[in-house]
């Protein structure tokens, strides 16, 4: 069995650099490539991590916490074709686009993961040798909508996975990360962002994420995108998030970017958490949806033992802060898609509630 | 040279030998394959659990419609969470036409079985349960559907959920029949739902037996369900919700509780021994719960027409479960006194319009005791009178058949 394997291996490694940049391909969703790297997208050589030259590398603004780790992000369209701008809503994609979300963590020099982010976005800069490669989402536009699946990384390679995985990684200060790899329902999950429609969406493909100078081609995205014919009747002006990280934005614009791209997908008006009553995309809601002196309706102990969503002047009291400071899954927001507290974000939300007047009785 | 198209076939099939020479073992786990059904699930498929117990760390997850999951019975196919480290319930099901019957899942981190949003629902013999009994660090919810329609529960069990075993919300045609909840903080909650019988079940030893609520800041506003036939005993359990939950505002020691929700029929229970009151009819100012100052203008605190008949009363209203309760009790009944089969918190709308009922009792001797909690209590009583009155009755539900 070794020997088939390390022939195999040895064939499929002579194989990856011989078709470094070949032709994005598209398949069906009844025929999805075990391996990544058929999908031609992205995929190792030797030890760096290729980007294929159709497939435009982009970053939002403030992104999705997930667990520290690092995220490449491209966008594919077929030649010729290009998405229809939307001022709020996730823009309208061609048929046979792919969007790819690559996970990574910087190691040190035993292999243990750091979660200190000091990567620009370069796709050159990724190397095995210094980083370690999780898993790579797709989100592939079907003629029926969009579809989305996951690939883990095992050596040269990512292979296709339904089910989805529980990944026990090593962090340099000894801890041990449950890193979830979502599975193809869990996708979902997230992505279907109207719950009654269950329509699959890409979540940072929207003008407010992806409004910013791009330091990969010394642009705007936008603008860029629109340069390479990949966008068009684009608006102005374009609402942008705010990096969470940016100290010359107010606290309150960075705080509602961090709760719209962590918690909007669900807590919106159509999506899986309306149940809750309580809406944290950057739309403007009553003061009671976005969680002012806003009751719990089935949080469990996810309360904390405290009363309100949102207790103004008090991120202490408040139910918000809470939930983004356990790692209890029973407790925790959002649900999926961290095992970690991300420290930082409960700093900013809770500043952001510190400053906010008024009083629940 | 190998032209690219041969050399990607080549690539293909070798990578295919290896995922097959790689596999740990000859077929999967059961674990695996029940979570690959899941997963690839599609409308007509039975997906079935055989007789054993099955350890996840993980919840799982079904999107498709129209899939049954069937075990061989809630003592014998258990899905057992202990030990969970990823996601909030253990089953998640976000899906239309779905049966689930005759397993157990215990000790989840979270809710056990949650069905959130779908029509054509039921949940048929399934047990959840915390084995280690009740604790505020088990999860919230047994069974839990929200926002479905057309939504069959029975012959469920539920045990040590730390808010509801059984609870329905934000539904819309509901049965809740022949289940058992007991040692949950609620035993059977119906909350902000339209449409709901709940008949034949039994519900002892909760904090309270069965719930009818409506919570605000939520779409869908709950009106008409009859609580009919059911067995509601000794609802006695220190309250052992979170803090800041709103069944954390249940005295232990409710029988059937009526919060803010209107159309509500009681009738031809076996309520007994809820020591602080069988039934317990309150607004949502006297809930208990945080939230009281700012109620959108559509909501609607005060329960209306609520009809109470034909129940067979006995014992409970010895120790409420509140103090300002018991301070109530100690001055009308004395200490060893007990308070009546039915308590109200006496709130009613200023604005009610004068034809409208509030609550009306046609059950023998029982009585019911108005705390006037708006006045401080100052006038506190009980005056049957008062509830002679009529309310159109509710027509029974009837389900579409799937």
């Amino acid at each position: 069995m070794s020997t088939i394997k390390a022939l195999v291996a040895g064939l499929c490694a002579s194989i990856l650099v011989g078709c470094g940049q070949g032709e994005v391909k598209h398949f069906d969703a009844n025929e999805y490539p075990q391996a990544l790297s058929d999908w031609g997208i992205i995929e190792l050589q030797g030890t760096q991590l290729k980007v294929n030259d159709s497939a435009v590398v982009y970053e939002l603004n403030t992104a999705l916490f997930s667990d520290y780790a690092l995220k490449l992000r491209t966008v594919f369209m077929p030649v010729g074709e290009s998405a229809n701008y939307h001022p709020s809503e996730t823009f309208d994609m061609p048929v046979g686009s792919i969007i790819s979300k690559t996970f990574f963590y910087p190691k040190d020099s035993e292999g243990r993961l750091l979660t200190t982010n000091t990567w620009q976005g370069d796709p050159k800069e990724v190397s095995t040798s210094n980083h370690h490669l999780v898993e790579t989402r797709l989100l592939v536009k079907q003629t029926g909508g969009w579809d989305a699946i996951s690939y883990i990384w095992q050596g040269q390679e990512a292979y296709l996975s339904i089910t989805g995985k529980l990944q026990r990684l090593t962090l340099a200060n000894n801890k041990q990360l449950n890193y979830l790899i979502p599975s193809r329902n869990q996708c979902a999950s997230c992505h279907a962002t109207n719950h009654t429609t269950k329509t699959i969406r890409p979540i940072g493909i929207k003008a407010r994420h992806l409004n910013r100078a791009s330091n990969l081609y010394q642009a705007n995205q936008l603008t860029h995108w629109q340069s390479k014919g990949m966008l068009q009747g684009v608006t102005r002006p374009v609402e942008a998030n705010a990096l969470w990280n940016d100290e010359s934005a107010s606290i309150k614009h960075r705080a509602r970017s961090y709760l719209d791209i962590n918690c909007g997908h669900c807590h919106n008006a159509e999506g899986a958490a309306d149940t809750s009553g309580l809406l944290l995309d950057y739309e403007d809601h009553p003061k009671s949806a976005m969680g002012y002196c806003k009751p719990p309706v089935a949080a469990g102990s996810g309360t904390g033992g405290r009363l309100y969503s949102i207790v103004p002047g008090h991120p202490a009291q408040s139910i918000l802060s809470f939930r983004l400071d356990t790692d209890n899954p029973a407790m925790m927001m959002p649900e999926l898609g961290r095992s970690l507290i991300h420290k930082e974000g409960v700093e900013l939300v809770s500043a952001w509630i510190a400053e906010l007047e008024g009083e629940c009785i | 040279m190998m032209n690219s198209n041969t050399i990607k076939l080549l690539s293909t099939l070798g990578l295919s030998a290896v995922i097959a020479a790689c596999s740990q073992a000859p077929q999967l786990s059961f674990q695996d394959a029940f979570r690959q059904s899941l997963e690839t699930a599609k409308p007509g498929d039975v997906i079935t659990v055989p007789e054993g117990t099955f350890a996840f760390d993980r919840s799982l997850i079904l999107n498709a419609d129209g899939v049954t999951i069937r075990g061989q019975g809630m003592g014998k196919s258990i899905l057992s969470f202990k030990g969970q480290v990823a996601g909030a319930e253990g089953l998640s099901v976000s899906a239309n036409d779905f049966t689930i019957e005759d397993l157990a899942i215990e000790d989840t981190i979270g809710d056990a079985l949650k069905v959130n949003e779908g029509n054509n629902i039921v949940i048929r013999r399934v047990r959840t349960e915390w084995t280690n009994g009740p604790d505020v660090n088990n999860g919230a919810y047994g069974i839990y559907p929200v926002q479905t329609t057309n939504i069959l529960l029975e012959g469920n069990v539920a045990i040590a959920a730390s808010d509801a075993g059984i609870y329905v919300g934000q539904s819309k045609q509901i049965i809740v029949r022949n289940n058992r909840a007991e040692f949950n903080v609620a035993g059977i909650e119906i909350e902000n739902s339209i449409g709901a019988d709940v008949y034949q079940n039994t519900t002892n030893n909760n904090t309270g037996g069965i719930l009818v609520f409506n919570m605000p800041h939520i779409t869908q506003r709950g009106y008409a369900t009859r609580v009919f036939d059911n067995d509601v005993n000794n609802n006695n359990t220190a309250n052992f919700a979170a803090p800041g939950t709103a069944v954390s505002g249940v005295p232990a020691g409710s029988g059937v509780m009526v919060n803010s929700n209107d159309q509500v029929e009681i009738f031809n229970n076996r309520i007994a021994d809820n020591n602080t009151a069988n039934i317990v009819i309150s607004s949502y100012f006297s809930a208990n719960y945080a939230g009281q100052q700012e109620l959108a203008a559509e909501f609607d605190p005060y329960p209306e027409e609520i009809l109470i008949y034909d129940n067979t009363f006995s014992g409970g209203g010895t120790t409420p479960g509140f103090d300002y309760l018991v301070e109530i009790r100690d001055a009308i009944y004395g200490v060893d006194g007990a308070f009546p089969d039915i308590i109200w918190d006496g709130i009613i709308d200023p604005n009610k319009a004068e034809e409208k009922q509030v609550i009306c009792v046609d059950n023998g001797d029982a009585q019911l005791l108005s705390v006037d909690a708006a006045n401080e209590f100052k006038g506190a009583g009980v005056d049957m009178q008062k509830y002679d009155c009529t309310v159109a009755k509710l027509a029974p539900i009837e389900l579409a058949s799937n």
